[in-house]
């Protein structure tokens, strides 16, 4: 529309030369600068020197992987890892699924919309810390959950709940649920309904209406999802300290980095445990794209030998 | 069918009501042990008191970390919109080859996870002497806050007709008078969403603020994390009185915001 415009008004010749791609005037470049110099800046440049540093121990000179070698034969370090695939990969599959079944059976609209969504983004809001201090209160040996547990006469002692792997995986969840559901649910609202009522009048079942018609429209959305979740997931921090064990069976792979860096003060070591730590993330976003690859490929394929 | 239909959408919405239901659980019960006197595996405590909140405020500081956090959440506001304003008015305008690029760039501070590229940030602001202080909270906050600005401005400038600023340079204003009188106007709507957005952000972000900040740049939500981790040293009381100071703050910020913002675009992430 607004290129059409410029063709028609008198100053359009200098105009659209400047609104073709690859064509960038001097205010422009002056407008982008700023932000783009920031980025550069705090942004970029520390992440390089990152990667950089990680490659230059403070016990010897020139560039060795000696920091990496240490990560992974230290098992102290290395089993970070493990944490945190343990903690990261159930939770990404339950937040996903269960955000995913409510977000779709909301798709014609719910009552309560607003209200709704405006309690969901509470937890987004409140932020993590606010949520662990409630978790440790509200589901803790004395808290409210526990006594209704005991007063129900379903278990006879309160049960733990906080201060272990458990209780990070209530904190992650409930961090992560409203933000992945209103996100699905955006994508799901997105489906022009005139396609399932299409494929119902056809004679296709709930079930045949939501694997072969909506989840091939929807797919990029859950793997957007999955991706986000995962990679948040993989960098549990404050939860994973308050409400499980930093010391033991929670010590994720951003308490090791943490702890190098400010507990031990060796900034070459922590940069290349941060630097693991982001590989590990990139590796999770790839494989998930990947997977999502593969699966539109079958569902096309299915679609053509019909 | 329609029988077994019913069920789930039953089950759905007891799902959500669970969760909203444990939601309030979970807050209230900050709430209430905020102002108990003591309060020992019973529903509720027997006295109720406010001393905790005199106890917090004297102990903690709090006067300073309010003012702190104060402070560093309207200076990155302004420094976020200052550098995100004209990059999002590029950014709806024009295209150039660079573009998906540059648009990568900018999400990636948003993609990537606050610990992750937090620890090289931080090194980079001890080594330069700007780390610990709260300049350095400042530029730490603005890495992801200055991209959040620009992808919330970006739609605000699609909004605007072109023509209004061709006819405004036909009438012979130059380009910082059309600047002024068209598109900053124009955008007063975009600017308080942004401004809102990274306020209530802000005020809650932890990561980058908590490997930032050292004794005296501390933002309430990071002496926050930092009493509740001494959990057994602080009385839990005081402890959640400091939580619900904080939870008024974000909560006033985010009745503010709600006015102006539908809740979805607090999630704003992707699209």
């Amino acid at each position: 529309m607004s290129s059409r415009a410029a063709e028609s008004s008198p100053a359009a010749a200098g105009t659209r030369r400047l609104r073709e791609p690859g064509a960038l005037d001097t205010t422009a470049i002056v407008c982008l600068l700023p932000s783009l110099l920031y980025v550069l800046v705090m942004f970029v440049y520390p992440f390089l020197y990152g990667i950089y540093s990680s490659l230059r121990p403070a016990q010897r000179a020139g560039l060795s992987v000696a920091n990496y070698l240490a990560f992974f034969t230290d098992e102290w370090q290395y089993r970070t890892v493990w944490i945190t695939f343990g903690i990261a990969v159930p939770n990404t599959i339950v937040v996903v699924t269960v955000a995913l079944l409510v977000a779709y059976g909301m798709r014609r609209g719910i009552r309560f919309e607003r209200t709704i969504t405006t309690v969901l983004v509470l937890p987004i809001s409140l932020g993590v810390i606010l949520l662990a201090e409630g978790i440790l209160g509200f589901y803790g040996g004395r808290g409210w959950f526990n006594q209704m547990l005991l007063a129900s006469g379903l278990v006879a002692e309160p049960l733990t709940l906080t201060h272990n792997y458990t209780g990070v995986m209530l904190s992650l969840f409930m961090q992560q649920f409203p933000f992945c559901f209103l996100m699905l649910l955006g994508y799901i609202s997105g489906v022009d309904p005139g396609l399932e009522n299409s494929a119902r009048t056809l004679g296709a079942g709930p079930f045949t209406v939501f694997r072969r018609v909506m989840l091939p429209l929807i797919a990029p959305g859950i793997v957007i999802a999955f991706a986000l979740v995962f990679v948040m997931s993989f960098g549990v921090f404050p939860s994973a300290i308050l409400l499980g064990q930093p010391a033991g069976a929670t010590r994720t792979i951003a308490i090791a980095a943490y702890q190098q860096a400010f507990e031990r003060y060796d900034m070459s070591y922590a940069s290349a445990i941060a630097v693991v730590m982001g590989l590990f993330q990139l590796a999770g976003l790839v494989v998930i794209i990947l997977l999502r690859r593969r699966m539109v490929t079958a569902a096309t394929m299915g679609v053509g030998k019909r | 069918m329609s029988a077994r239909g019913r069920w789930w959408g039953l089950a759905l919405y007891l799902f959500v009501f669970g969760f909203i239901l444990n939601l309030l659980g979970i807050v209230t019960h900050v709430l209430v042990s905020a102002f108990a006197k003591r309060w020992f595996g019973t529903p509720l405590p027997a006295a109720f008191t406010t001393q905790w909140f005199e106890y917090a405020w004297s102990n903690f500081d709090l006067g300073r970390v309010l003012g702190v956090t104060v402070f560093v959440a309207l200076a990155v506001v302004v420094l976020a919109l200052m550098l995100g304003f004209p990059a999002a008015y590029v950014l709806a305008r024009r295209d150039f080859r660079a573009k998906p690029l540059l648009v990568l760039l900018y999400f990636l501070p948003l993609l990537i996870p606050q610990m992750t590229y937090g620890i090289p940030l931080a090194t980079t602001l001890y080594r330069y002497g700007v780390g610990g202080t709260v300049a350095g909270v400042i530029l730490a906050n603005l890495v992801p806050m200055v991209p959040l600005a620009i992808f919330v401005l970006i739609p605000f400038f699609e909004q605007i007709s072109p023509n209004l600023e061709w006819g405004a340079a036909m009438m012979g204003a130059n380009r910082f008078q059309v600047f002024r009188r068209v598109l900053l106007p124009l955008t007063v709507p975009g600017q308080l969403t942004a401004a809102l957005l990274i306020l209530v952000n802000t005020v809650s972000n932890f990561e980058l603020t908590f490997l930032v900040s050292g004794a005296g740049s501390q933002t309430l939500v990071v002496a926050l994390f930092y009493n509740a981790f001494a959990g057994g040293v602080r009385p839990v009381y005081s402890v959640d009185a400091m939580a619900v100071m904080y939870m008024t703050t974000v909560l006033v910020l985010l009745l503010v915001a709600l006015r102006f913002v539908r809740p979805t675009q607090m999630v704003f992430r992707l699209d």
